[in-house]
C-alpha cells in the first residue's frame, strides 16, 4: 500500500461535511460523514482527524478536491488542487458509479438539484431558485417533531396503507397541513407517506420543471437514505430509481475523482495539500471587518492560522483578496 | 432646486454630464452599497421588485444629502415599473421627506406630457446650451459602451485576474471627469491604449455567454451580484443585449421611428412569443433566439424576483433552448445575498458550456476523419 497514491475529496455542505479517500483505481478506501453544525472549519478538522485514525500513517495524499457551498473555505483550510461546484462534482461521481446514467436526482440538506446527462455529458441542470426548499433540513425537523429518528422516518412511510394528501407547495404549508391531518386523527405513517409524496411532487414541479427525466435515474444525497422518498419517486416516475452504495458522500467522491484526473493529467504537478498535521493541529480564527477604503463598505472576512493571515475575501475591488495567498483565492 | 436620480449602471455619468453643462444643481446619489439596499428593503413593500428597493435606497441617501427634486422614468404596459415613481413618491412622503418627483413618461403614453415635463425642467435655459449638454451626454454614453465592449473582451482573456476590472474603474473615473466635448475622444484613445497593454492568455478561446432579461438587473451590477465580472473571471466573454443608448433610443427618443434593432428582435421572438408582455419579456425571448443564431455558447436570463414579464419569458425559454439547441439558465435576484448558491449555478453553467463545446469539437473531428 506504501507506494500508491491517494486522493481526497471534501464536500462542505449546509448540513453535512463529507470526506472521501480514494485510491488510483477510484476505490473508496474510507469515507466520513459528519454534521457541519454551522462550523465548517471544525468539521473539516474533525473529519481529517477521523480519517487519519484508521489509515496507515505514511500514505501520500497526491491530490485534494473540494466542493459544496463551503468549497472555497475548505480550499483555504486544506490547500486544494481542484475547487469545483456541486453540480459538476455530483455528476462526475454518478457517472463513475452508473456510467450510462441519464438523470441525477440529488437532495441534500439545502438545495435539491436535478442534473440531466446525455452521452456522459451534463446537458442541463436546475436547482431551486429563490426559495431555499431545504428538503433535507425539513425532513430532519419533521422527524424530530414527530419524535422518530431520521433513520427510521422513511421506513414508517412504507408501512402506510392509507393515502393522506399533504400540501407540498412550500415547507411552511406542508407543516401546517401535517399538523391539521394529525389533529384530524390520521395515523403517523400515513402522514409521513403523504409527506414523502408531497416532497416528490414539489421536486418534480419546482426543481425538475418539465425536464425530461429518463432512466437510468440515480438518486443521491442524504435524503436518498429515506426509503419513503425513494418509493415515492418510483411511484411517480414509474421507473426504477438507483440509490448508489455511497449515496451520502457522492459530492466528496466527485471532488476526489476530479483531483485525481487533474493530477494524472500533469505528471509534474505537486499537490497543494497542507498535510494532516498542519491542518489538524492548526488554530484557525476568523473575524470580519468593514473596509472603509471606498463607499462600498465591503464586509471583509479574515481567516488566520496560528495568528498568521491565511486568506481574506469579501471585498469587491480585490484590494484585500490579492494581498495574500499568492493569488490562489482568485482562482476559485 | 437640487435634482437627483436613481442609479442604473453607468447612467449617473451621463446624467451628471447633462445637468452639469446645463448649469442645473444636482446630486449623484452615493454608490449603491449594502446600506443603500438595506434602507430600500426596509421601507419598500416586501413583494416589490428589487430595482424599486434600490431606487428607494438611492433617493433616501440623496435626499439626506440635500436633494429636493427626483427625476424618474415612467412606463406603460403590464409591468409594475409604470407605477414605480408613484409608489416611491408615496414611500418618501410617508417617511417625511419633502420632495418633488418629476416623472418622464415614455412617448408611447403621451409625447406632449414628456415634452412638458422636460420644458418645465429646462425653463429659462439657452437652447444652444441645451444642445451642447445633450451632445456631451450622448458622447459619454457612446464612449462608455465602447469601453464596456473592450472590458468584456479583455476580462475573458487577461493573464492576471482583475487587471481589466481595475482599468475599467479607472476608465469610468476618467470619462466622468472629462469636461469638454473635444477631450472625450482623446480620453477614449488614452484608455484604449492602456487596455492594449493588458497581457492576454495564449490560445484561450473564451466561451461566449449572452445576457438577456430585465433592463435594470442587466445594467446595475449591484443588483446582479456582479455577474459580468464573475463570468469574465471564469474566462467567459459576456455579450449584453441591452445597452443604455439603445434603450434611450427605443424608449425615450426614437420610439415612434421603430428603429431596426428592436424590429429584428421582435421578428426573432415571433415563433415563440408574438405579443407585448410588458417590460423586456418579449426582448428576452427575441434576444435569446438572436444569440442562438449568432453562435453564442449559452444564455443567462436575469430577472428580479416576481418580475411578471420575465416570468412569461422564463416559461417560454425552455422551448427556445430546446429548438435552438442553446443552453439557457434563469437567475432570479433580490436583496438576499446568497452568493454561494448564485456562484455555484454560474460555475456549473460554465462547466456545462465547456463540456458541450468539447463534445462538439469531438463530433466535428469524427466527421472529418476517414474511418
Amino acid at each position: 500500500m506504501m507506494n500508491r497514491n491517494f486522493f481526497l475529496g471534501i464536500d462542505v455542505g449546509s448540513v453535512s461535511t463529507n470526506l472521501v479517500l480514494i485510491d488510483s483505481h477510484t476505490n473508496i478506501i474510507k469515507k466520513i460523514y459528519l454534521r457541519t453544525m454551522g462550523k465548517p472549519i471544525d468539521a473539516i478538522q474533525n473529519g481529517l482527524r477521523d480519517l487519519r485514525k484508521d489509515i496507515e500513517q505514511d500514505i501520500t495524499i497526491a491530490g485534494v478536491g473540494t466542493t459544496g457551498s463551503g468549497r472555497s473555505l475548505a480550499d483555504t483550510i486544506v490547500g486544494a488542487d481542484v475547487v469545483k461546484n456541486e453540480i459538476t462534482a455530483h455528476s462526475i461521481a454518478s457517472l463513475s458509479v452508473v456510467p450510462d446514467v441519464q438523470t441525477v436526482i440529488e437532495i441534500g440538506g439545502q438545495d435539491p438539484k436535478i442534473i440531466i446527462i446525455r452521452n456522459g455529458i451534463v446537458t442541463d441542470f436546475a436547482m431551486n431558485t429563490v426559495c431555499a426548499a431545504g428538503t433535507g433540513s425539513f425532513l430532519d425537523r419533521q422527524s424530530s417533531r414527530l419524535n422518530i429518528s431520521i433513520e427510521e422516518f422513511g421506513n414508517h412511510a412504507l408501512k402506510s396503507k392509507n393515502h393522506v394528501r399533504i400540501a407540498g407547495r412550500c415547507a411552511v404549508f406542508a407543516e401546517s397541513d401535517m399538523i391539521h391531518k394529525q389533529q384530524m386523527g390520521h395515523r403517523v405513517e400515513d402522514i409521513i407517506w403523504g409527506l414523502c409524496k408531497a416532497l416528490v411532487r414539489n421536486y418534480i414541479n419546482n426543481v425538475a420543471k418539465g425536464k425530461e427525466i429518463k432512466g437510468p435515474i440515480v438518486f443521491q444525497g442524504g435524503v436518498a437514505a429515506n426509503k419513503g422518498i425513494k418509493a415515492a419517486f418510483e411511484e411517480y416516475l414509474k421507473c426504477k430509481v438507483i440509490v448508489p452504495e455511497h449515496y451520502d458522500v457522492m459530492g466528496a467522491l466527485g471532488a476526489a475523482i476530479l483531483a485525481k484526473e487533474k493530477i494524472e493529467r500533469s505528471r509534474r504537478y505537486r499537490s497543494n495539500f497542507y498535510g494532516f498535521d498542519n491542518i489538524c493541529t492548526g488554530c484557525y480564527n476568523t473575524s470580519s471587518f468593514e473596509c472603509t477604503g471606498c463607499s462600498n463598505l465591503c464586509e471583509v472576512i479574515k481567516i488566520e492560522l496560528n495568528g498568521e493571515i491565511l486568506a481574506r475575501w469579501g471585498d469587491r475591488c480585490g484590494k484585500w483578496k490579492l494581498l495574500n495567498h499568492s493569488g490562489k483565492i482568485s482562482n476559485m | 432646486m437640487k435634482i437627483t436620480f436613481p442609479h442604473m449602471g453607468n447612467l449617473y455619468i451621463i446624467l451628471a454630464a447633462f445637468f452639469e453643462n446645463l448649469g442645473i444643481d444636482f446630486i449623484v446619489p452615493p454608490p449603491i452599497t449594502k446600506k443603500t439596499i438595506e434602507l430600500g428593503a426596509m421601507y419598500s413593500p416586501e413583494f416589490a421588485c428589487f430595482p424599486l428597493k434600490i431606487n428607494v435606497g438611492n433617493f433616501i441617501e440623496a435626499l439626506e444629502m440635500g436633494a429636493d427634486t427626483i427625476i424618474m422614468a415612467g412606463g406603460i404596459g403590464p409591468c409594475r415599473f409604470g407605477y414605480y415613481a408613484q409608489v416611491e413618491k408615496e414611500i418618501l412622503t410617508d417617511l417625511g421627506y419633502k420632495c418633488n418627483m418629476v416623472v418622464l413618461e415614455p412617448p408611447k403614453g403621451n409625447l406632449k406630457e414628456v415634452l412638458f415635463q422636460i420644458y418645465k425642467l429646462l425653463q429659462g435655459k439657452d437652447l444652444n446650451n441645451i444642445i451642447k449638454a445633450a451632445k456631451i451626454a450622448w458622447l459619454k454614453a457612446k464612449a462608455l459602451e465602447e469601453i464596456e465592449k473592450e472590458v468584456f473582451f479583455y476580462r475573458a482573456r487577461e493573464k492576471v485576474k482583475g487587471m481589466t476590472t481595475k482599468l475599467y474603474r479607472k476608465a469610468l473615473r476618467i470619462i466622468h471627469e472629462t469636461k469638454e466635448i473635444d477631450s472625450i475622444k482623446s480620453s477614449i484613445e488614452r484608455i484604449n491604449k492602456e487596455f492594449k497593454r493588458i497581457e492576454l492568455k495564449k490560445d484561450h478561446d473564451p466561451l461566449r455567454i449572452g445576457l438577456v432579461g430585465e433592463i435594470y438587473t442587466l445594467l446595475e451590477p449591484s443588483s446582479n451580484m456582479n455577474i459580468e465580472e464573475t463570468l469574465g473571471e471564469l474566462g467567459a466573454e459576456v455579450e449584453k443585449s441591452i445597452r443604455l443608448t439603445e434603450w434611450t433610443n427605443t424608449n425615450l427618443i426614437l420610439d415612434m421611428l421603430r428603429i431596426k434593432g428592436e424590429l429584428k428582435c421582435r421578428t426573432a421572438a415571433k415563433p415563440y412569443l408574438n405579443y407585448f408582455v410588458g417590460g423586456h419579456g418579449l426582448e428576452s425571448v427575441g434576444e435569446t433566439v438572436l444569440y442562438a443564431n449568432s453562435g453564442v455558447d449559452g444564455v443567462i436570463h436575469l430577472a428580479p424576483f416576481t418580475c411578471m414579464p420575465e416570468i412569461v419569458a422564463q416559461s417560454i425559454l425552455p422551448r427556445v433552448s430546446k429548438e435552438k439547441n442553446i443552453p439557457v439558465i434563469t437567475m432570479m435576484l433580490d436583496e438576499h445575498s446568497a452568493e454561494a448558491g448564485f456562484r455555484t449555478r454560474i460555475e456549473a453553467f460554465v462547466d456545462l458550456l465547456e463540456k458541450k463545446r468539447e463534445e462538439k469539437l469531438y463530433d466535428e473531428q469524427k466527421l472529418l476523419s476517414w474511418d
